[in-house]
């Protein structure tokens, strides 16, 4: 999977909303096997990178969105070689299904209900072995309604997982969460998502730096990437670490310096 | 509890109703006491349950088809986005005329039967549904379909497993109108022209001077009304047990 082979390559990347360029040629290699963090100001579209990537772009109307260029990964592009799995700032579980079910809701999506009791079981097992990682294995038969924001979106991280694809992409995924509850989760999901490729958007610099093996922060109009920083040591990396708290220095100037 | 709460708001409509008789002095003809309606409906109890069973089942008919039309419409309108652009329009149209004016073309068409009075009360409930479901397979939350695509759900799949099931709650609003409204068609249907129901039944005691009859007919319909509307909120609680719920105003 290191081979730059398995790199996801953006090549000139366009993209312009009502006109007005988001991205002109934007080139981005996001490294294999490891985790990309991206920051950048609100609004530079980050978020619509990932879109650009998920293969999601161009159905937002009214806006009139216009995207050009190439996403490939080992020479294909990802979206239609399943190869991506997503997970976003809300949990977004489906309310009219428990937590085991919305962790298996890959597969109910493609293949339809499950036949037969034995796939059933095979598909419960799996659910509750990922549920069990995420610890909520004893919440496997509860509503969505039922749990708090920080364990729904364990079990948002369980159905990531349970789609076992080599690339993730976050948007924010722990930004609604609080303090306590966000650190856990960056350190349960640094665990659980280990030598997949993951890009993540945020816009927590501290978070960027624990989890980032390589850090890139998105600026301008048209936005481009400026150069990536790679903070020593593997993540996820404490919270006291020195080095983090003083690259989060140099981070929240590149940000201050981007932001109008 | 609701049962205790159903029981003082009966009872006190009785009391309403008996204290206005006795303070207005109406004669019989106009308005009879509850103590000479409970004795029509226990005297004529055979009638009144011929005729309140052939509305019942004009409202349930009407319920069902108007209920399979309107979320067909709606689906097809959700599914086929350039159909809606021409439908909608049509839609709204039709509504523009009264449905009631409609009622003597219907009896025209369809006869003094059944099949009038359940084209009224499906036409009455059409709208409501349609619009209702449609507005839910419209509002789905976009998140959740961007999640099914990256899940390399098919549009059939999407539509199937997660904007039908995100519309059901936004449809349960349209079948609860549905429920209310639905008696209101089956009875001007058959007042427009009919030989049996409980619409039929109100028109002849009314000609008849057998103001009790009529106040008999009108009780039953009422007690038609409440059930069918508690038993369809009772049914689409049940069906959607995890529809955020603020209405407990009702239990």
């Amino acid at each position: 999977m290191l081979n730059s082979q398995a790199d996801i390559q953006l090549h000139n990347i366009t993209v312009s909303i009502n006109a007005r360029n988001l991205f002109h040629n934007l080139n981005m290699t996001i490294a294999a096997g490891s985790w990309t963090a991206l920051l950048g100001p609100s609004g530079v579209g980050k978020s619509m990178l990932l879109r650009v990537i998920l293969g999601l772009v161009g159905q937002t109307a009214p806006l009139i969105i216009q995207c050009t260029g190439q996403v490939s990964h080992a020479g294909m592009s990802p979206l239609n070689t399943n190869l991506i799995s997503f997970m976003a700032q809300r949990d977004l579980l489906f309310p009219w299904l428990n937590v085991c079910d919305n962790v298996t809701l890959g597969s109910r999506l493609r293949h339809g209900r499950f036949k037969g009791k034995k796939q059933r079981a095979v598909a419960k097992q799996q659910a509750y072995g990922l549920l069990d990682a995420v610890g909520m294995a004893d919440h496997g038969d509860q509503m969505p309604a039922s749990l708090s924001g920080g364990m729904a979106q364990r079990v948002a991280l369980a159905r990531t997982l349970a789609e076992d694809r080599p690339i993730v992409l976050m948007d924010e995924p722990f930004s609604a969460l609080d303090a306590i509850t966000r650190i856990k989760m960056q350190e349960l999901s640094a665990r659980l998502l280990k030598g997949r490729t993951v890009l993540m958007v945020t816009h927590d610099p501290l978070e960027a730096l624990r989890l980032g093996h390589k850090v890139i922060v998105l600026n301008g109009a048209p936005a481009h990437p400026r150069a990536p920083l790679t903070p020593h040591g593997l993540p996820p990396r404490a919270v006291d670490d020195p080095i983090i708290l003083e690259m989060q220095g140099t981070l929240l100037r590149q940000l201050a310096e981007a932001s109008p | 509890m609701r049962i205790f709460r159903l029981t003082i708001i009966t009872v006190g409509i009785l009391l309403f109703w008996q204290a206005v008789v006795w303070i207005s002095q109406a004669p019989a003809y106009i308005l009879p006491t509850p103590h000479a309606v409970a004795i029509a409906l226990i005297e004529k109890r055979s009638l009144l349950a011929q005729h309140g069973l052939v509305t019942l089942s004009e409202i349930i008919a009407g319920l069902i088809l108007g209920t399979l039309c309107g979320a067909i419409s709606a689906l097809t309108m959700a599914h086929y986005r350039p159909l809606r652009h021409w439908l909608l329009p049509v839609l709204v149209i039709s509504q523009a005329v009264p449905v009631f004016a409609l009622a003597p073309v219907l009896v025209l068409w369809l006869g003094y039967g059944m099949a009038s009075k359940i084209a009224m009360a499906t036409l009455i409930i059409y709208f409501p549904v349609t619009a209702t479901f449609l507005d839910g397979l419209r509002r789905t939350e976009p998140g959740w379909i961007d999640l099914a695509k990256t899940m390399s759900a098919s549009p059939w799949s999407i539509l199937i497993n997660v904007r039908i099931p995100a519309a059901l709650p936004s449809a349960a609003s349209g079948l609860r109108v549905a429920a209310a409204v639905a008696p209101i068609g089956a009875i001007v249907g058959e007042w427009v022209g009919s030989s049996s129901g409980l619409g039929y039944l109100m028109l002849h005691a009314n000609a008849r001077m057998q103001i009790d009859v009529m106040f008999a007919a009108l009780s039953i319909l009422a007690l038609i009304g409440v059930s069918l509307y508690f038993f369809m909120d009772g049914l689409l609680r049940r069906l959607l047990p995890w529809q955020p719920d603020d209405h407990h105003d009702l239990r």
